[in-house]
This record gives structure tokens, C-alpha cells and sequence, in this order.
């Protein structure tokens, strides 16, 4: 497998990759890994799949200023807290659930290996 | 019918650099840009944003970046179309293009360069049934004549800088204000926020939060919107003439998809090998709107896409001019407006 994309940086399969499972917006399971060295958030994660087609994620290049990388919280990791910045944009976004989260602000750490996201749908 | 060598569509940094590349060329230029501003995303959505990656400043906040940009490319006095989106192109029988847009502001050029970004920003509509049958007859998305909302009961919604600035404008024209947001915190300038305080303290503004607007009622036009409070889940009628959701603009591609341009997830495809053209001869596209292989979306680039975009739109309008790229040490800057900026002469003198 090898992920493109065109975030900056590369990715490379390392032993510090952790499994991720990413439904699509069309409802397909995806199990992916992710590396935590490489300074990467799951909006860059899904992109460098190519999970969802190209702008209609990350659009605001990950400033929390947008909700397209909106997902859905599906397993019990515990997350970093929301900022401000994050909470404000939720409070706009569309479809938002108890379980909402912006991809763009949450990155790949260990801690995060087995989590389970579900991508909220595009806003028309 | 604005005439110009080319036609610029979307007036973000790439934009305008490509003013300042054809200006040392001697062609003129025209920006076409939906927002009211120029600078694109750099100056609608994140001018405080500090950006690090152009070439040459450590450090330069977008808006200044924006700002900057206007400064160089001020000689070569470009034309702008601003708060207007680019509709409709024709070609006409002298190959020339027409553009004509959503206003009816019609634009003629031989070379046609888009530099749309992410699109024309749209305002975001909240999702609610019954949404389209009120707009013109009570619901809006922005306001454009603050006048026809004198005394009428209006019902703002939102939690950004707009929703503020005209919750606190309206207090003075409109007969009722009321502000609904989703969360009790605002999120835009301190006085601004201030000042809503104060205004909800002297009852001018009536605020509801936590809370959204759940349904619209109304026979051919809004007469009453349910809001609910989203902490209780209490429901409560306000009657109301207008309600204006501010929940800020996303870029769509918009019109531009259908030029017959080749688009490639959800960008135009290019001869980067080349000039950046399109499929249209005569019809370019560079900075984040275009995509070819190992396409980056960033500021400098699109700089880069802009002056080689120039070079070979001379070559189309003056097919049979010889040239050469002049670098500016040598030639200087002159500008359409009679400036002349040049590196000084140095001094010959002998030493006794």
C-alpha cells in the first residue's frame, strides 16, 4: 500500500504506525495505518487514502475553520480535550452528534491505535 | 464591456501576483472576485493567521501578505470586478473571450486565467425543511440593504464577527433583534461582544442560548420560527419578519465547472509540463483551483504557476514578438501609471 496525497510530508509504513478504522461517507469500513512520527491528524490520514475525494475534505487546510473533516467518534479512546477553536466551529457545523470531532485537530499518537471514526456527511 | 489583455478570475495571492508577471510584460490586467475584497481565503478567512512557507518572510500574517501584494502590483494598475462571480464564457469569433457575471458585468480578453481557489465563497445554508420557500420572502443569507430591514422583527443566527456586527447594527434600524446561537459563547472581536452585552442589558438585542432554529412558519412568506433551546430542549415561538442565518461562507467551484474544462477532484486540469493551460487553449488555470501530477496547493506555487501563465499568454497575444524574460535588477518596474522604479546607478567618480 502507499499512500498519496498531497499534504506535506511523506508517509512511510515504520513500526510506529497504529491501526485506524475510518468508515466513508458512503459507509465503507477502511482499516488503515497511520504513523505518529510524522506530525499527521486524521483529516491528513483520510486524505492521504484518498477516503474522500479532494476538496471536499480538510478545505480549510486543517485551521479548524471549516467542519469537512467532521467525523463521528465511534470507539472509547480517550481524545485531547476540544479548543476553543474547535468547539466554536462545531457549534456551527452541520450534522454534529455528542461524538462530533474535527479530524484536523485530532493527531496520531499510540495512544490513539484501534481507534474507530466515522466520517460525517458532506455539508451541501 | 470592461477590455483588458487578461482576465483574471479570483483575485487571491495568485491572482494578483499574476499582475504584477504580466505587468512586466506590458499586459493588462482584470480580477473578477465574488467576495467584496481582494485576497481570497488569505484576507476572508484567515488574515491574522501568521504564514511561514513565502519565500523571503520568515514570518507574514495573510492579511499583510494581501496587502503587500496590492502594494507591488499597484503600477501596474489593475481593474477589479469585486463582490461579483464569474457566470458564463463565450468565445467570440475573434477568439477573444466573453465573461459575463451574475450581475451582468461583461468582461472581454484574448487570455482568460483562473485563479479561483477552493471557488466562489457561498454563505452557508443551515439544513431546515422548508428553507428555500422563504428566501427573497423573509429569509437571507446576507445583508445587502441593511435598509429594508427598518422596523421589522429580524432574528439574526450565528456566533461569528457577522452575526455580532449586524445584530448590533440592526438595534438601529430594525424595530425587534434577536440573536439565536448554539452556544453561549461568541467567537469574534472583544468589542464586538462587548457591545451585544451591553445592548442585550439595555434590551435592544432579545438573545437566545444555547439554542437553534428548529422550524419556519408562514403562509407565502415568514410570519414565525420555532427556536429551541437546546439546554431544556423548551421550544418557543418568536414572530418575526426576517430571520438571517450567518453561519459563514464555503467555497464551491461553482459556475467554472461548466466551461467544459476538464476538472480532476474538484480542480482543473493542467498542463503543468508546459504554461498551465487548460484543455481551452486560451484559458489558463493556476493556484489552488488546478491540479496536475504532484499538484501542491500552496501560496508559492501558485506565484510560480502565475508567472510562467504570463510568459506564454504573451506568446499567444503577440504570436510574433520576439522576447526574452528581463529580470527586474535589470529592467526595473515600469509601471502603466508612469512610475519607474530602477536599482540606482552607481556613482563613477575617479579618486584623485
Amino acid at each position: 500500500m502507499s499512500p498519496q496525497g498531497d499534504f506535506r510530508g511523506v508517509t512511510q509504513l515504520t513500526m510506529s504506525d497504529i491501526k485506524i478504522k475510518i468508515t466513508d461517507r458512503e459507509g465503507l469500513l477502511h482499516e488503515v495505518d497511520a504513523p505518529t512520527d510524522m506530525n499527521m491528524n486524521l483529516m491528513e490520514v483520510v486524505r492521504s487514502y484518498e477516503l474522500a475525494p479532494e476538496g471536499t475534505i480538510g478545505i480549510c487546510g486543517g485551521m479548524a475553520m471549516c467542519a469537512s473533516c467532521q467525523c463521528y467518534i465511534k470507539s472509547n479512546h480517550t481524545l485531547p480535550e476540544k479548543s476553543d477553536d474547535e468547539e466554536a466551529m462545531l457549534s456551527e457545523a452541520f450534522f454534529v452528534e455528542e461524538n462530533s470531532r474535527l479530524g484536523c485537530q485530532i493527531h496520531m499518537t499510540p495512544e490513539l491505535d484501534g481507534l474507530e471514526v466515522e466520517l460525517a456527511p458532506e455539508e451541501a | 464591456m470592461i477590455k483588458t489583455d487578461i482576465l483574471i478570475i479570483g483575485a487571491g495571492p495568485t491572482g494578483l501576483f499574476a499582475v504584477f508577471e504580466a505587468g512586466l510584460l506590458q499586459l493588462k490586467c482584470h480580477l473578477i472576485d465574488a467576495l467584496p475584497q481582494p485576497g481570497g481565503q488569505c484576507a476572508e478567512i484567515y488574515p491574522k493567521k501568521p504564514i511561514y512557507d513565502i519565500p523571503g518572510f520568515p514570518e507574514v500574517l495573510a492579511g499583510e501578505l494581501v496587502d503587500n501584494l496590492m502594494e507591488q502590483i499597484k503600477p501596474f494598475q489593475p481593474g477589479f470586478t469585486l463582490g461579483e462571480r464569474a457566470e458564463t464564457i463565450e468565445k467570440l469569433e475573434d477568439g477573444s473571450f466573453l465573461v459575463t457575471t451574475n450581475k451582468g458585468t461583461k468582461h472581454q480578453a484574448p487570455i482568460v486565467a483562473i485563479a479561483g481557489g477552493l471557488g466562489s465563497f457561498e454563505p452557508r445554508k443551515p439544513l431546515m425543511k422548508n428553507l428555500s420557500d422563504y428566501e427573497d420572502n423573509g429569509v437571507a443569507y446576507m445583508i445587502k440593504e441593511p435598509e429594508i430591514y427598518r422596523g421589522k422583527k429580524v432574528l439574526i443566527a450565528g456566533g461569528g464577527d457577522s452575526a455580532l456586527d449586524w445584530s448590533i447594527f440592526l438595534t438601529e434600524v430594525a424595530d425587534e433583534v434577536t440573536l439565536v446561537h448554539r452556544r453561549n459563547e461568541f467567537r469574534g472581536a472583544l468589542d464586538s461582544v462587548e457591545k451585544v452585552q451591553e445592548l442585550k442589558n439595555q434590551g435592544k438585542i432579545h438573545l437566545i442560548t444555547p439554542a437553534e432554529v428548529v422550524t419556519l412558519h408562514g403562509e407565502g412568506k415568514l410570519e414565525k420560527v420555532t427556536v429551541r433551546k437546546t439546554d431544556s430542549d423548551e421550544e418557543v415561538d418568536v414572530v418575526v419578519d426576517n430571520f438571517i442565518p450567518l453561519f459563514g461562507l464555503s467555497p464551491k467551484l461553482g459556475p467554472i465547472a461548466d466551461w467544459g474544462l476538464e476538472i480532476e477532484k474538484n480542480a482543473i486540469k493542467v498542463n503543468n509540463a508546459l504554461d498551465y493551460q487548460t484543455n481551452i487553449p486560451g484559458i489558463y488555470a493556476i493556484g489552488d483551483v488546478n491540479t496536475y501530477p504532484g499538484k501542491l496547493k500552496l501560496i508559492l506555487c501558485g506565484f510560480h504557476e502565475a508567472t510562467l501563465m504570463c510568459q506564454s499568454a504573451y506568446q499567444r497575444i503577440h504570436p510574433d514578438k520576439k522576447y526574452v524574460m528581463k529580470y527586474t535588477t535589470v529592467g526595473g518596474v515600469i509601471g502603466f501609471d508612469g512610475s519607474k522604479k530602477e536599482a540606482p546607478k552607481a556613482v563613477v567618480k575617479a579618486i584623485d
